[in-house]
């Protein structure tokens, strides 16, 4: 979190959601998967932005939005280190640390090029799991799995 | 939603060993007739001659009447139809739907969409569950017991379903694998941590000669030239292990040898006249098993 004293590089929200330490190359993707691009509220981010922790990172502020924990977790497929804070009256009145949620409907793609989800009009559906510390997809339709490295999110609906 | 087969891990144990004990009760009484109120589509959207023969023998020894295609060519699917829309539409014409698709995961996709059960005849080269149930009913029936046999699989074990799914279904009995294939069509890592995880022995080798004479089943397979996707590794590969009766001569007694079938040059002809061959009888076996496996999702055993 950028603290107090120093020049904000995103100007500060009275109230709302701040994503802080996503890699810097992954913003476009966390935007993707917020569903930002349709959201009416007022938007500011930041990329490339000096990190002591990332070297370059990005900062997206969303104001007088909250997330359902269901929703935001997703992020942590992208950017599994990512904070969230939570911002009433310009004060951080909640951090949150993200989870991988059990289950992942839509949003990936499915790595298997001869899986039924990417001949089809049929929505992804995957189960996650860890296998020597990666991040596994496990394919609810063609039971293979997809690992972090390789993940591709879904851009349009 | 109904029960369907789709994948092994579909059944529980219990599940299996049912299927098993009423297809022994198919195969010494053949003819059935309690399906005869009712009709089965078959539709291959891959041909597969010989499942699709076996499952639609099958319908009609249960007297049940079997509607269906052999191949999408002529369908509307050639016509930009989803397979949601076929599937909807046959689930409100029949009772049941067996299903052959080249896209894994399409008899998943399907069975949510379906009002009535559906088998998975196979789905690329994902699953190909009543396979797995007849090898195990061969099994079973060949050695009286389906605890602590030792199985040796023979060829293809990187691209092959069926040593996949009949390793899992095993891993429910305290078996022993011997995994015997060239270094490009090894077990893949994931079975092998099944295994480990559920502390099930193994051992790996390139030599099929020195690793007949301890085994009770010899499960051979095809090197399938359509799962490659590149053909000089298919060239390189295709005509590593040939079968002949007389490397058989120390085979134990109750050994036999189960094949998928078709075969191309892994077991020669001479091993036909062997009593270890047993691969015809695997085959036929398959009828039995898809009835049983056909009444059970209908409730009817």
């Amino acid at each position: 979190m950028e603290t107090g004293g120093k020049e904000l590089k995103v100007s500060a929200i009275k109230n709302g959601t701040v994503l802080d330490h996503v890699p810097a190359n992954k913003l476009f993707e966390v935007i993707t998967i917020l569903g930002l691009k349709d959201c009416p509220n007022q938007v500011t981010f930041g990329m490339n932005l000096d990190s002591k922790l990332l070297g370059k990172k990005a900062i997206i502020k969303i104001a007088d939005r909250f997330f359902e924990e269901t929703e935001i977790n997703k992020v942590a497929l992208v950017a599994p280190d990512a904070k969230i804070n939570i911002i009433k009256d310009f004060e951080v009145v909640e951090k949150k640390v993200l989870k991988v949620p059990e289950q992942i409907v839509g949003i990936v793609r499915c790595a298997n090029p001869k899986c039924v989800t990417n001949h089809q009009p049929i929505t992804t559906k995957f189960d996650t799991t860890y296998e020597n510390g990666v991040l596994k997809l496990h394919c609810h339709y063609c039971e293979k799995n997809t690992s972090s490295e390789n993940l591709k999110i879904i851009r349009e609906k | 939603m109904p029960k369907s087969l789709i994948s092994i891990h579909d059944f529980t144990k219990e599940e299996m060993l049912h299927i098993l004990d009423v297809a022994r009760e198919f195969e010494q009484n053949k003819v059935q007739n309690f399906l005869h109120d009712k009709v089965i589509a078959t539709l291959f959207f891959e041909p597969s001659t010989r499942t699709r023969l076996s499952f639609e023998t099958a319908s009609n020894r249960l007297g049940a009447r079997v509607i269906g295609f052999s191949d999408a060519g002529n369908t509307s699917v050639s016509k930009g139809e989803t397979l949601k829309d076929t599937i909807k539409m046959v689930s409100n014409y029949v009772d049941l739907i067996v299903m052959r698709h080249p896209l894994e995961g399409a008899a998943r996709y399907a069975s949510e969409v379906a009002s009535v059960p559906v088998i998975n005849a196979g789905d690329g080269a994902n699953q190909h569950p009543t396979q797995t149930m007849l090898d195990l009913y061969t099994i079973r029936e060949t050695q009286g017991k389906l605890t602590d046999i030792r199985i040796n699989m023979v060829g293809d074990l990187k691209y092959g379903r069926t040593v996949h799914s009949l390793l899992q279904a095993m891993s429910h009995f305290n078996p022993h694998f011997t995994f015997t294939a060239p270094d490009e069509l090894m077990m893949p890592q994931e079975y092998k941590d099944f295994l480990d995880a559920k502390g099930i022995p193994y051992s790996e080798t390139r030599d099929l000669d020195g690793n007949i004479n301890d085994c009770d089943i010899l499960y051979m397979t095809r090197v399938q030239q359509e799962r490659f996707t590149d053909p000089m590794e298919y060239e390189k590969v295709k005509n590593t292990y040939n079968l002949t009766a007389s490397m058989l001569t120390g085979a134990k007694k109750n050994m036999k040898i189960l094949h998928p079938l078709p075969r191309v040059t892994e077991i020669a002809q001479d091993v036909d006249d062997t009593p270890h061959a047993y691969y015809f009888k695997q085959a036929e076996n398959g009828v039995y098993v898809r009835m049983a496996i056909i009444a059970y999702l209908l409730g009817y055993k």
